[in-house]
């Protein structure tokens, strides 16, 4: 029991646990369709935890992730259908654009506070709308781009949804190393005291603008990686799959799974992208019966999901005696 | 351009721009008693325009009676919205309850839409709508209308923040509210209040502006979030600069049609927002807070 528990709680277990059953996921189903919705979840979950990383450990809000989203799909898809080349270029140069574009918003945008800098990323975020619908020429206005060729290696086409799983099975694990890593790390010290107080941070000999940049350029890439994959995926891209909406989804995604943990990242991503699939079939309910889950969920649980369940599961182990009634609070504050 | 197109942009730009300040003024009435951004503001202005449409076609009303009912009744879905939603999370972190409002603001959104339907709906303009002429330009009445209640509305707002003792304690208590609080004034009232006001100052305007450009479920969104730049580029603490920021915010949008391209007006307007907030993080006319460790 003592050896059990001692296994569970390093952190490597939990992320081989989750990445095996990640992986066996699709083998239960032989519809194509919940394979394409278990990648849109996939990148969902790896757009969150570049965004939770920003939020909850920087303490930085941004409501115009959709913009990097789009952007790395429209790379993408501009890449390879206007120059013929391969989707891996694609992938690179929306990386690529991600990251640089990114860098040139972060230097003004974060030295603004708090809803100013959440209204400058919604700003940015509305232009880049306004310019995949308007210059027509190089996005296709609202027609979009069809006709995006798939990702292959070495002769290998990840042709169907099975196949193209594996490979965002791969990325989101390597996201997911990336961000765990991170959040444990110097960097992501710094950044959490970035977000407990800046001055405080700065004067203690963190350099808090570089952090918040580099922080806010690597939520950037997941985003433009996560979109990416899903133009190879749909093999179409268009405006609207870019939002405000999906950028306020998005940090929806991360305050409902809870701030600041990466497993809290993935139950919001997880949830949001499941319940508004699930509720597809209440045709015009959907969307009321969904405001009225995370109105519910966000009043009777602030801290989100994760850290209303760390909490039950405290409350569990302490009825039964399982720890000294002393332990379970760190669950809370972590 | 010529000053007759340059005069009919800027009367368009001024109309459209005092709607985003009755809505800007709703986010900082919000703002300062609850340093809330409340994403449901565009939903009041929508509610505003449905039911005062119901009120009037559907229940015979005539307008002098249907729209100062569909106010009061969005104001009290205001009240409703903060005792339900808002007060039982008071202690929470600022996100969470940002995020419970874009909740409720999906919820108004999809009940209106089973309620009314997709279709959008209009009134009958106010006081008819034979167009002004003006200097080789042109206003309709319903335009003035628009601007004359938005400036009017600014204007007792000032009268009952400085006169009335209601209106001074809601001063004191954005201002400082523990210690409003040790001075009597009741601050969870005044937070009821800011909401009720605030829905009410939507639905004002979701009704003014149905006559010109109708109203249907889903136009809350974007009229929201006009607003909320607007308050932002006046300075989202300062109700007489969140009103000249929505107005500004107009006529530059309007302006940027007859200059540029209809399709680009939102970037354009959104560049010049990004512009001021990079050279004046705090609005135009917010106040420069220092923070202290």
């Amino acid at each position: 029991m003592v050896a059990v528990r001692a296994l569970l709680k390093t952190r490597r277990t939990g992320l081989a646990l989750y990445g095996t059953a990640m992986a066996l996921l699709p083998l239960m189903f032989s519809n194509d369709y919940y394979v394409k919705v278990l990648i849109i979840l996939g990148i969902n979950i790896l757009i969150v935890l570049g965004l939770n990383l920003l939020m909850g450990y920087a303490g930085q809000v941004s409501i115009g992730h959709a913009a990097f989203y789009g952007m790395g799909a429209y790379a993408s898809a501009i890449v390879t259908t206007k120059y013929g080349m391969s989707p891996w270029f694609g992938l690179l140069a929306s990386i690529i654009l991600g990251g640089i574009v990114a860098y040139g918003i972060a230097i003004p945008t974060l030295r603004l506070k708090g809803h100013y800098l959440a209204m400058a990323t919604l700003g940015f975020a509305e232009i880049v709308h306004v310019l995949f619908l308007q210059l027509k020429d190089i996005t296709g206005g609202t027609d979009g781009i069809s006709g995006i060729s798939t990702l292959s290696i070495a002769g290998f086409l990840f042709d169907s949804p099975q196949k193209l799983y594996i490979l965002v099975w791969i990325v989101v694990m390597a996201g997911l190393i990336i961000s765990i890593n991170l959040a444990n790390s110097r960097v992501g010290r710094a950044l959490r005291a970035v977000h407990g107080s800046e001055i405080a941070a700065a004067s203690m000999g963190i350099d808090t603008a570089k952090y918040k940049i580099q922080i806010f350029v690597l939520s950037a890439v997941f985003a433009c990686i996560g979109g990416s994959l899903y133009a190879h995926m749909a093999g179409f891209v268009s405006p609207d799959s870019f939002t405000l909406g999906v950028s306020i989804t998005l940090v929806t995604m991360v305050v409902l799974g809870g701030m600041a943990n990466v497993w809290g990242a993935i139950i919001g991503a997880s949830t949001l992208t499941i319940l508004e699939e699930y509720l597809k079939g209440y045709e015009d309910f959907n969307m009321v019966i969904f405001g009225l889950i995370l109105v519910l969920v966000m009043v009777f649980m602030p801290q989100g999901l994760y850290g209303a369940g760390t909490r039950v599961i405290g409350l569990i182990k302490r009825r039964f005696k399982l720890i000294p009634d002393t332990a379970g609070e760190e669950s809370a504050a972590s | 351009m010529h000053f007759d197109q340059f005069l009919q942009y800027l009367i368009s730009g001024i109309t459209s721009g005092s709607i985003y300040a009755l809505i800007a003024l709703g986010f900082t009435l919000i703002h300062n008693s609850t340093k809330l951004i409340n994403f449901a503001q565009g939903e009041f202005v929508m509610l505003g325009g449905l039911i005062a449409i119901s009120l009037y076609s559907a229940a015979g009303l005539p307008l002098i009676i249907a729209i100062p009912i569909s106010i009061i009744l969005v104001a009290i879905v205001g009240i409703v919205f903060e005792r339900l939603a808002i007060r039982p999370l008071r202690n929470s972190s600022n996100i969470t309850l940002i995020i419970v409002t874009v909740g409720v603001s999906i919820l108004l959104k999809n009940v209106a839409m089973i309620l009314w339907g997709r279709d959008p709906q209009s009134l009958p303009a106010f006081t008819g709508d034979k167009p002004i002429a003006l200097f080789g330009a042109t206003i309709t009445p319903q335009a003035l209308w628009v601007i004359a209640v938005t400036v009017i509305t600014v204007v007792l707002l000032q009268v009952f923040y400085k006169r009335s003792i209601v209106g001074k304690a809601m001063k004191a208590s954005a201002i400082n509210p523990p210690a409003a609080n040790l001075m009597g004034i009741n601050t969870s009232n005044i937070v009821m209040l800011s909401f009720a006001m605030s829905a009410g100052f939507g639905a004002m305007a979701g009704v003014l502006i149905t006559p010109i450009s109708m109203t249907g479920y889903s136009v809350g969104g974007f009229l929201g979030l006009k607003g909320f730049a607007g308050a932002v580029l006046g300075g989202l603490d300062n109700p007489v600069g969140a009103v000249l920021g929505g107005v500004v915010l107009g006529i530059i949008e309007s302006l940027s049609i007859g200059i540029i391209d209809s399709g680009y007006k939102d970037a354009v307007a959104f560049f010049i927002l990004l512009l001021v907030l990079f050279i004046r993080p705090s609005g135009i006319l917010g106040d420069k807070v220092r923070e202290k460790v």
